[in-house]
Formats: structure tokens, C-alpha cells, sequence
């Protein structure tokens, strides 16, 4: 079975060559039949890709430990769910994940995005093939999943961090994020090298782009509740630089959504949206380097590895080529139009950009400055949490408020009196709420305070925006105002989806700003029945049980929690220690309140030999809103994403005999 | 092993045939030229996104002014203009 692995993996490397190659040749020449032929062959990669993904799923669901890649990530004991995910847990498989992921999306796009012109998409084929032949040569030539040994009687087991149902759902979502932005990136280069540089390429992947933005941002979110329930320090963020890859491919694709939607409707920003495109695509391959070339030390990079100057070549090309591309039809990308007023709502979201960008910058440079002062001066020097918090204060904050801002302002321009009569309710709840958060003692975090009086003209502003949208389109007659509400929202889903996905900005906002600003942290060394108090909780250790699972022993202190008199609940944190890794995880316990949105977050930082425990228990308060932001999101995204026939309708009028089809 | 090599050969035969596909369909081809729009085609698509464009400002103007975000006195003020701006797109869009 192995062989049945590398055959379809050399089959598909030969056939996205074929796409890249015959697909150049046929668009250059304008063969149709060749173009035909480029684009099956892509059809036919991911077919045999499948084949691959299918004999790797088999060795693991057999424990088949003759596949090096088996016996490095598996054990016997590992519970089949863990076993079977162990696909994207080291190097090799999760190459083969992009590389499936992405042959799945160039297949669907190509097929559907046929609005975006044949020309184009016979440009769109070769660029896409091309990505993939550089994935699928890593997995032939240099990192291959079917690499084969004398089988050892069992495995090495799977990192204990990585045995989380977690692990199902949060890498294929990174990877349906980062793979997902190479749509946008092929059309884009498509359109530049055909020299159409209308609209067609970004009406055909409007979608593409909106899901992959969604994608990512939700696999971000999964990746902090992840860290948050089983790395077991008490946080969900760490500015870790892996973390950092997802995000800021995510915050170049946010801006690129926003500005889009300037040239959509002014014909404007299109060389900067471009740019934003090819950002966007090199920063989320730039995140696949950070973690699979094991440069830079993170939690995430399992491995080193000798793929990364494969990696930084194809970065260092792409980045080059797409920038030449760009520049050679930089006279067709002209505007013809020019932004009428800095206080617009097209203003906002180019301020909007700026920032959005700056922030993308400035983690890039926080994650490549060790790598650069090491290559410098020979010591890597380190950049930490203040770094990356003075940034996220310094443009996140802005942001935030830009947020409430831009829909409050007009198209085109707006006056100052306009401006003064639909900003008053927002800026006096913001007003009243910033006065009330100070004089209920929340002064302590000058930033906190900040982040919630933003955070409530952000939300007064949206509530706002819905109320006035619906009394506006009722006043239009024949509706009441639910039916108002629902036309208003189904006639303009991306905007009113945004705004949905605005509130879950805040959510995210407000959790952040309280769990980190305003927590409470206390570390003690408890023995059997000894306690502590924790911001108005008091917290008992009974003692230790200890239990044997499959393939660890479970040591677990027992801990009751009381407030006031009454008692909340018995609460088992711990340790696990696993045997084939030869590995200790820590698994933390935590008592959600979902009235306040708090946690209180307990961890047995170490079991010692005498009985006793060093407990560190967080109390988190609005902790809850960051993960109830994530199902708002995944609802505005979806508002956003929801096809719209009366759109259709248009576009389907529009492009009637200029989309030619093959 | 012998599976193994039947389903390997099995995808390498359906891959070229899919890809031979094209020419296997069309021996010869009487235009194998491939098709792109033509410059009254890309014109006409120019004026359509144009057209678009200017009726989109002037929906979203009026949305706007409807909701108080533009006063009465600005919304004079730029209403001719885009209305002037839609009637000319629509005819060259029509043209």
C-alpha cells in the first residue's frame, strides 16, 4: 500500500506540472483544448491526491507501523479519533492535508467561478497548478508520508497537546483558511496575466475569499480554546509566532474585504487590493514555513525539518513574481476616480486598512526580528508579550472605534451636521458607559476602560444602524417591521452580515479586555484541607485520586469550590502521564459561571510527593465572551456568504455575452 | 501488493485519459482558438460595471438619506450629480 501512496502522489506532482506548464502554453497561445486539458488535469491531481489522503487515513485506522509516519505519531493504545487525526499532527501529513485542500478548492473555484472570464481562468489553472506542484515535490521528493521502515512493535504516540477533540476540527479549519486564500491569489494573478482588470475576478471569488476569511478566523478562535482548556496556563493567546502566522494572514484578508468593496463601487484602491491579495496568500504560506520548517521555537512546530529553504525560496519567488506582475499592469489598474472627502465612509475603511495592515506589519516583524538580530549579531533576541501589547493597544483600539465609526458615516461625504445628529446616541451611551465602568472601580486598567467605552459605541452604533435600516425600509410601506428587518438584511447581506461580525469583534473585545485587564491570579501550595480565596471564591483540596486510561495514568486533585456559604462544586484538576510519549500534560478544570461569563481556572501547576498541590487558580471574568464571539462570527459569516438571487440576477445582466464560456 | 499496483494503474490510465479528454473528444478541431471577448465586448462590459457603479451610488445615497446619515441640504447637493452620472451610464451602457 505504500507504493499505491507515492504512485498517486508522483501522479499528482506530474499532473499539477502538466496544469502549470500546458496550462501557460494554452493560455499564452490561446489553445483551447490544451486550456481544456491543463484544467482536467487539475481535476484529475486532486483524484489522485484523494487516492494518497485515503492509503495514509488506511495505515493509521491499522496502526500499519511500517509507515514511518505511523509509527512516529501513533501508538496502539492512541483511541482511534486521535489516531486518525494524527494525519495533520506531524510534517508530512499535514503537507498532504494543504496539498489535498488545495487541489479540492482549485477543482470547486475553477469549475464554479466561471464568471470570471475563460481568459482568465485559463491563467487561473497554471498559477494554481503551479502552488501545488511546489506541494506536491515537497511530498514526493523531500517529506514524504509513505516513507517506509521495519515496523516496531508499537509507535511513539501522538503529542499529549494534540489529543484534544480539539485537534479534529482546528487544523482543517487553519487549513481551509490558509489554502482558501490561494483562490483569491490565482484569480487575482489570472486576471493581471490575461489584462483584465475588470471586476470579474473578484465578483468569482467574492465567495471564495469570505469563506476562507471565515475559515481562518474561526480555526483561530478553536486554536485558543484549545490552548485555553489543554495547554493549562491559564491564557488563549500567547503571541506565540504560529499564532501570529494565522493571524496575520487574517488581518490582510480583513482589510482586503473592506477595501474590495471600494472598488466595487468607486472603481477605486485596485493596485492596493491586489497588493492585498498577494499579502495575504505569501503571509498565510509564510505561517505553513513557521510551522513545519521548525525555525523559530513555538509550541506548534513539532519538528525540525529540512523543508524550510524550499519554503523561503518559493516565498522569496512568489513574493517577487506576483510584485512584478503587479508593477508590469500597474497603467490598466488605474483609477478613475478619486476619494471626495477624508470623512467618507470610503475614508473609514481606507483608515481602516492602514491600520489593519500596520498591525499585520508589526507582528511580521516582531516573528522575523529574532531570525533577523540572530543573522546579525549571532544571538536571537526576543521579542515578548509587552511588544506585541503596545501594537494591538496602538492600532487595535483605533480599529475598534473605526468599527462604530464607518457606518455611522455617509458614501461619498458627509456633513458635520449629519455627522453630529447620527453619532449623538452612540457617543452618549459610549459617554455614560465609560463614566459608569470609573466609578465602579474599573479604573484599575486605563486600556480596559478604553476598550469597553469603544466597545459600547461600536454596539450602539450597529444597533442603530439595524433600527434606522429597518424603520427606513418600512416606511417604504407594504411591511411590518419584521418583514422590514428581514428585507433589509436579505437585500444587503454582506453589509449587515459584517455587522454581525462586527459584534463579535466586541465580544471578542470586551472578553480580552476583562479576562486579561481585570483577572485575578493566586498561586499557593495547599496539603488535604487546607484553602484559599479567590476573588470571593474559596477554594478546598481534599486530596489526589489517580486512575489508569488507555494510554496514560490520570493523577487528579480534588478540589470543592465555595462562595459565600454556598457550595459550587467539586473540581479535578491535574496531570496526565502518558506512556509511549514518555510525557506529563497538564489538564486544567474549569468552572464556567454563565450568568457573569467568568471562569475560574484551576491548575495543579505540580503534584508534589508529600500530598500537597501548588493549585494557581484565575478567576477570568467575561471570559465566556470571546467564545460566544466565535458563534456570532460564524453567524454574521454566514449572513455574509448566503447566496442572493436579486444579485445574481444582476451580475447573471451584467456579464450576459462577456463571460464566454468553454 | 497486487491491489495496490491495479488501483495505482487503474488512476494513471483514468488521469491521462481525463486529460487526453479534449483531444480524444475533438481529433481535429475546426477553432481551437480561445474564445476571449472582443473589444466591443470588453467595452460593453466597462459600461455595464460603470452603470452599475453610478446606480449603486445613488441607492445607497438615497438609503442614507433615508436614514438620516445624509441631511436634506447634501442630499440636494449630490443628488444631481449622481442621477446625471446614472442616465449617462445607462446610455452608454444601452448603447
Amino acid at each position: 500500500m505504500p507504493d499505491l501512496g507515492r504512485a498517486a502522489l508522483v501522479t499528482s506532482f506530474l499532473l499539477l506540472v502538466y496544469a502549470s506548464a500546458a496550462g501557460v502554453f494554452a493560455a499564452w497561445h490561446g489553445r483551447r483544448r490544451l486550456a481544456e486539458s491543463a484544467q482536467n488535469a487539475l481535476i484529475a491531481a486532486f483524484a489522485s491526491t484523494t487516492v494518497a489522503v485515503v492509503v495514509l487515513l488506511t495505515a493509521l485506522a491499522r496502526h500499519d507501523f511500517s509507515y514511518s509516519y505511523v509509527a512516529q505519531h501513533t501508538s496502539r493504545e492512541l483511541p482511534l479519533g486521535y489516531t486518525l487525526t494524527a494525519f495533520w499532527g506531524g510534517q508530512e501529513g499535514s503537507l498532504l492535508l494543504w496539498l489535498f485542500v488545495l487541489c479540492g478548492y482549485s477543482v470547486a473555484a475553477v469549475l464554479t467561478a466561471r464568471r470570471a472570464g475563460r481568459e482568465v481562468i485559463a491563467w487561473v489553472v497554471p498559477v494554481l497548478g503551479l502552488i501545488g506542484s511546489f506541494f506536491a515535490m515537497l511530498l514526493v521528493f523531500v517529506a514524504s508520508p509513505f516513507a517506509t521502515q521495519a515496523a516496531p512493535a508499537d509507535g511513539a504516540g501522538l503529542n499529549p497537546s494534540l489529543q484534544n477533540p480539539y485537534m479534529a476540527i482546528h487544523p482543517p479549519m487553519l487549513y481551509l483558511g490558509y489554502v482558501g486564500l490561494t483562490v483569491p491569489f490565482a484569480f487575482a494573478m489570472g486576471a493581471l496575466l490575461a489584462r483584465r482588470t475588470d471586476e470579474r475576478w473578484i465578483v468569482a471569488t467574492r465567495r471564495w475569499t469570505l469563506a476562507a476569511w471565515a475559515f481562518l478566523g474561526v480555526g483561530q478562535l478553536l486554536g485558543a480554546h484549545w490552548a485555553y482548556v489543554e495547554i493549562g496556563w491559564g491564557g488563549y493567546y500567547a503571541w506565540d509566532p504560529v499564532e501570529n502566522a494565522a493571524l496575520m494572514p487574517w488581518l490582510a484578508a480583513t482589510a482586503y474585504l473592506h477595501s474590495v468593496m471600494i472598488q466595487e463601487k468607486r472603481g477605486m484602491l485596485k493596485v492596493w487590493n491586489v497588493l492585498l491579495v498577494v499579502l495575504a496568500f505569501c503571509l498565510s504560506i509564510f505561517g505553513t514555513f513557521l510551522t513545519r520548517s521548525g525555525i523559530i521555537q513555538s509550541i506548534h512546530s513539532f519538528t525540525q525539518s529540512s523543508i524550510g529553504p524550499w519554503f523561503l525560496g518559493f516565498i522569496c519567488f512568489i513574493t517577487a513574481a506576483s510584485l512584478a506582475l503587479v508593477f508590469a499592469r500597474l497603467p490598466l489598474l488605474r483609477a478613475k476616480t478619486r476619494l471626495e472627502s477624508l470623512v467618507s465612509r470610503e475614508a473609514t475603511f481606507l483608515y481602516n486598512n492602514l491600520l489593519l495592515v500596520a498591525l499585520a506589519l508589526t507582528i511580521l516583524w516582531g516573528v522575523i526580528y529574532p531570525l533577523v538580530s540572530e543573522a546579525v549579531t549571532g544571538q536571537a533576541a526576543t521579542v515578548s508579550k509587552p511588544y506585541y501589547n503596545f501594537f494591538l493597544h496602538s492600532f487595535g483600539l483605533p480599529l475598534l472605534l473605526l468599527m462604530g465609526i464607518g457606518p455611522l458615516v455617509a458614501w461619498r461625504r458627509a456633513s458635520l451636521r449629519a455627522l453630529g445628529r447620527t453619532f449623538l446616541w452612540p457617543v452618549v451611551a459610549a459617554l455614560a458607559a465609560g463614566i459608569g465602568l470609573l466609578a465602579a472601580g474599573a479604573g484599575s486598567s486605563r486600556i480596559g476602560v478604553i476598550a469597553y467605552t469603544f466597545s459600547v459605541f461600536v454596539l450602539a452604533s450597529i444597533v442603530l444602524e439595524f433600527a434606522r435600516g429597518t424603520r427606513a425600509r418600512r416606511a417604504l410601506g407594504g411591511v411590518g417591521w419584521g418583514g422590514a428587518f428581514t428585507s433589509l438584511v436579505s437585500r444587503n447581506r454582506r453589509r449587515y452580515g459584517g455587522y454581525v461580525v462586527h459584534a463579535a469583534v466586541v465580544l471578542l473585545a470586551i472578553g480580552v479586555a476583562g479576562s486579561s485587564a481585570y483577572q485575578t491570579v493566586r498561586e499557593t501550595r495547599l496539603h488535604p484541607g487546607d484553602s484559599m480565596n479567590v476573588a470571593g471564591n474559596r477554594v478546598v483540596f481534599r486530596g489526589f485520586d489517580t486512575k489508569l486510561e488507555g494510554n496514560h495514568r490520570a493523577i487528579r486533585a480534588n478540589v470543592d469550590v465555595y462562595r459565600g456559604g454556598d457550595y459550587l462544586g467539586r473540581y479535578r484538576p491535574g496531570k496526565n502521564q502518558y506512556f509511549a510519549e514518555d510525557q506529563v500534560s497538564n489538564e486544567v478544570s474549569i468552572r464556567h459561571d454563565l450568568l457573569t461569563g467568568g471562569d475560574l481556572f484551576m491548575i495543579a501547576d505540580q503534584v508534589n510527593a508529600d500530598g500537597s498541590v501548588d493549585l494557581k487558580v484565575l478567576q477570568k471574568p467575561l471570559v465566556n465572551l470571546i467564545w460566544l464571539a466565535g458563534l456570532v462570527f460564524v453567524g454574521g459569516s454566514l449572513i455574509a456568504l448566503w447566496p442572493d438571487a436579486r444579485e445574481e440576477r444582476r451580475l447573471a445582466e451584467r456579464y450576459e455575452g462577456v463571460t464566454v464560456r468553454a | 501488493m497486487s491491489v495496490a499496483l491495479l488501483v495505482g494503474g487503474l488512476l494513471a490510465v483514468a488521469s491521462v485519459v481525463l486529460v487526453a479528454a479534449p483531444f480524444l473528444r475533438e481529433p481535429v478541431a475546426s477553432d481551437d482558438r480561445l474564445l476571449q471577448p472582443d473589444a466591443a465586448q470588453r467595452r460593453r462590459l466597462a459600461h455595464a460595471e460603470e452603470r452599475d457603479r453610478a446606480l449603486d451610488a445613488l441607492r445607497e445615497l438615497e438609503f442614507d438619506h433615508r436614514t438620516g446619515k445624509v441631511s436634506d441640504e447634501d442630499y440636494r447637493t449630490q443628488v444631481g450629480d449622481l442621477r446625471q452620472r446614472a442616465a449617462a451610464a445607462l446610455r452608454q451602457a444601452d448603447g
